[in-house]
């Protein structure tokens, strides 16, 4: 079966019976899972490096059992745990309470799975990112009597936000492609898309190559994007090459 | 790194509730397909380990050639390689996988004179695909971290060298390397545990990895947590012997080789 | 219980934003998130069309049922049904004992012969010592892995499972491995493709084994579930009406209901 060049184009035209509509609407839902997760991540790693920081010690050994369990287990064991398990114990604590099992979108589900995922990761880099403060200037705002909710509100977290973005951002390109390993639990993102494509006209070697072009575009224009997020991030800052030590 | 707090009631209590938990799991989870698949996995779980030992190997030994041209090399040289390292990093390691498995091999009909050539008993498996993908994944991530190594390693003790007279590869041999190796180490831990936990994926691909085991062991017996959270526990036992192997290495250094 | 506070009582549960729960209460047709023609593959519009998907159609709405056709990974199918992600399947899942423990069948809905295929000028067929020293291609977990293990696993070189029967014609066609054995007519579905046609023939049809080619393809549905007496109602009023017919003559010019 050997492809012309132009059943390329044909294949991957974005209108039926071309292919390239159909990966499109994969990476729309990617990009929505990624972002629903980062955020749902960095959620979680504010609240997890406040608790590691400042929180009593039974929090924090939990906190560091939920990031050391998340970074030494793969993330597709982590998906296929969390996505069955997750949405059992749920339906299973509804039932309890006398409600009918609830419906979890496939989306809902994503988002939740990888975001708990990175919010390991975010706890971690948070928390370096909190202890890279100088410790003076958190004094001198404790010294103007604020609150502990104000401090960390007007002093903490932005002050933190400098350190954090490399981290942060390396977290936004790994959830991106770590979206794809969706596809072994079904969920129709670029990868699963893809797959389904490529099996379908037998055209592996050109929508596989065709998928990876798009997670590269999508992460180039995330680095670009990156980029000028960190210049602004480091205006009037001492030391522009400093990261989080 | 935190020091160690002294033992307190609440540790016991963790360590009693975590007891309490393992021995739930234990007597109120099916576990009797481990008699049947106890083979299987430990099968699995050496494919799963040899096939991190090696690409881990052979990807380092990319990286060293990869990250050293980024710094010093000529742009014919640096160029590629930097390319590469955007283009591994830039894209998921399941798409790299399908792509070499499934989209070379649906080449392959084009191309019969394959099917004839000496290689042929490797590339109909699967797993040569599984370590090229994983080695070329680990190099594209560490080829990055020994640019850096190589760029941070200090002017002088370079220029000390070169005043020694040495050679060009000498002084890459005696000095660089060996400097900027150490100066990578403490992140190769961590580069390592997550090149185990993207083993897994060569599972769909159809090597047998212990991943792939515990998968075969859902879809016959229908048992979803079980086998999940025995490599659950495997891969966290892989991790910590990872971590644990690199600081015992560590420790034998000398702390200031140069 | 009105559905505004089961909507709100299951979103307060499940983080509020990010789940919503039932509320038309649509039936949840479970089939594999994977092309498997001519029984169910995606186009390039996005919609699933085959021969089962229309069977779906027609079944739901005999059962006057709405119905949502949910790909889920074959892997995870039952899992999925019995943490209720979804309420049916219909999968082309064969009803085997194995399976019953787990989950209940309705009446099949259709039953078809199991075929060996195999690449073209190769010596073989469908008995053990037709694929002596062959490398043996099936989908994992399915009615074809357990026939193979049983039959041909003392003589085939390799038993080689895919995550799904597409992935296993690929490499057929890759020549990584030397046949494949599966569900005759999707066999025939690849045969009749581009790549099919030109790499690949049918070998012969496996001898039967009931005990675990089993009776069929059935709705799978959870135990217990009164679901079951309304597919077996619908299948029945399909078959009577003339519609079961009428789908299949569009894909099959022989009867796939089988005796």
């Amino acid at each position: 079966m050997a492809l012309a060049a132009t059943s390329v184009f044909d294949l991957l035209a974005l209108s039926p019976p071309g292919w390239g509509g159909n990966l499109l609407r994969g990476l729309a839902h990617s990009l929505e899972i990624a972002a629903g997760a980062y955020a749902l991540g960095i959620g979680i790693g504010v609240a997890g490096a406040a608790g590691q920081l400042y929180g009593g010690r039974v929090p924090r050994d939990l906190l560091e059992a939920y990031t050391t369990v998340v970074r030494a287990v793969p993330e597709l064991v982590l998906i296929l745990l969390l996505y069955y398990a997750g949405t059992d114990l749920l339906n299973r604590g509804l039932e309890a309470f006398g409600f009918g099992p609830a419906d979890i979108s496939g989306l809902a589900a994503g988002i939740v799975v990888l975001g708990i995922v990175q919010g390991a990761y975010s706890t971690e880099v948070i928390r370096g990112a909190i202890l890279a403060i100088p410790q003076g200037q958190i004094e001198a705002a404790r010294a103007y009597g604020m609150s502990a909710r104000l401090l960390m509100r007007r002093v903490t977290l932005p002050a933190m936000l400098p350190y954090a973005i490399p981290g942060l951002a390396n977290l936004w390109l790994i959830v991106t492609k770590d979206t794809a390993l969706l596809a072994v639990v079904g969920f129709n993102e670029l990868a699963q898309e893809t797959r389904q494509a490529a099996g379908a006209t037998k055209a592996y070697f050109i929508f596989f190559l065709a998928a990876g072009a798009l997670y590269l575009m999508l992460s180039l224009v995330s680095n670009a994007a990156i980029s000028r997020i960190e210049k602004r991030a480091r205006r009037g800052m001492a030391n522009p090459a400093g990261g989080p030590a | 790194m935190k020091a160690p707090e002294k033992w307190a009631g609440h540790h016991l209590a963790m360590i009693v509730i975590g007891a309490v938990i393992v021995v739930a799991c234990a007597t109120l989870m099916r576990w009797d397909w481990l008699a049947d698949y106890g083979d299987e996995i430990a099968a699995g779980l050496w494919r799963t380990i040899w096939i991190l030992a090696a690409s881990v190997g052979l990807g380092f030994a990319l990286a060293v050639p990869f990250g050293f041209v980024q710094v010093t090399g000529p742009a014919w040289l640096s160029w590629p390689a930097h390319g590469f390292c955007t283009l591994i990093r830039g894209t998921p390691l399941l798409i790299q996988l399908w792509l070499l498995y499934y989209g070379l091999g649906s080449l392959f009909p084009q191309f019969p004179w394959i099917r004839d050539s000496f290689l042929w008993p490797i590339l109909r498996q699967a797993w040569p695909y599984g370590l090229l993908a994983l080695t070329l994944s680990f190099a594209g991530y560490e080829a990055e971290v020994m640019r850096g190594a190589f760029a941070g390693v200090p002017k002088g003790q370079i220029e000390a060298a070169r005043a020694y007279g040495m050679s060009r590869f000498t002084l890459f041999r005696r000095v660089w390397l060996p400097l900027a190796v150490h100066r990578a180490l403490p992140t190769l831990a961590g580069e390592t545990v997550l090149q185990l936990k993207a083993t897994p994926l060569v599972a769909t691909i159809t090597v047998f990895d212990v991943f792939a085991v515990a998968s075969k062991v859902r879809q016959d017996t229908f048992i979803v947590y079980e086998p999940l959270l025995l490599v659950a526990v495997v891969y966290m036992i892989l991790s910590g012997l990872i971590v644990l192997a690199f600081r015992a290495f560590e420790a034998r250094l000398p702390v200031r080789l140069g | 219980m009105t559905n505004w506070t089961r909507t709100l009582a299951a979103g307060v549960v499940a983080f509020a934003a990010l789940t919503g729960a039932a509320q038309a209460e649509a039936v949840k047709i479970g089939i594999a998130a994977e092309p498997y023609p001519p029984f169910a593959s995606p186009d390039a519009a996005g919609n699933w069309v085959g021969w089962e998907v229309e069977i779906i159609g027609a079944v739901c709405e005999a059962a006057k049922l709405e119905c949502a056709i949910t790909p889920v990974a074959w892997d995870g199918i039952i899992p999925a049904l019995t943490t209720k992600k979804i309420d049916a399947i219909m999968a082309s899942m064969s009803i085997t004992e194995e399976r019953k423990k787990t989950i209940d069948f309705s009446d099949k809905y259709y039953n078809t012969p199991t075929s060996v295929v195999g690449a073209k000028g190769t010596k073989m067929d469908a008995t053990p010592e037709g694929l002596k020293g062959k490398i043996l291609g099936v989908q994992v977990s399915t009615i074809h892995a357990d026939y193979a293990k049983k039959h041909f696993a003392g003589s085939a070189a390799e038993i080689k499972e895919y995550q799904t029967q597409d992935e296993a014609n690929a490499d057929l066609a890759a020549g990584r491995i030397d046949a494949t054995q599966a569900d005759g007519i999707a066999l025939d579905a690849f045969l009749a493709s581009e790549q099919g046609k030109a790499c690949c023939e049918l070998k012969g049809n496996v001898a039967d084994d009931p005990a675990i080619l089993g009776l069929g393809a059935g709705v799978g549905i959870r135990q217990g579930d009164p679901l079951k007496d309304t597919f077996n109602a619908a299948i029945k009023a399909i078959r009577d009406s003339g519609k079961y017919d009428e789908i299949s003559k569009k894909y099959f010019n022989f009867d796939i209901y089988g005796g």
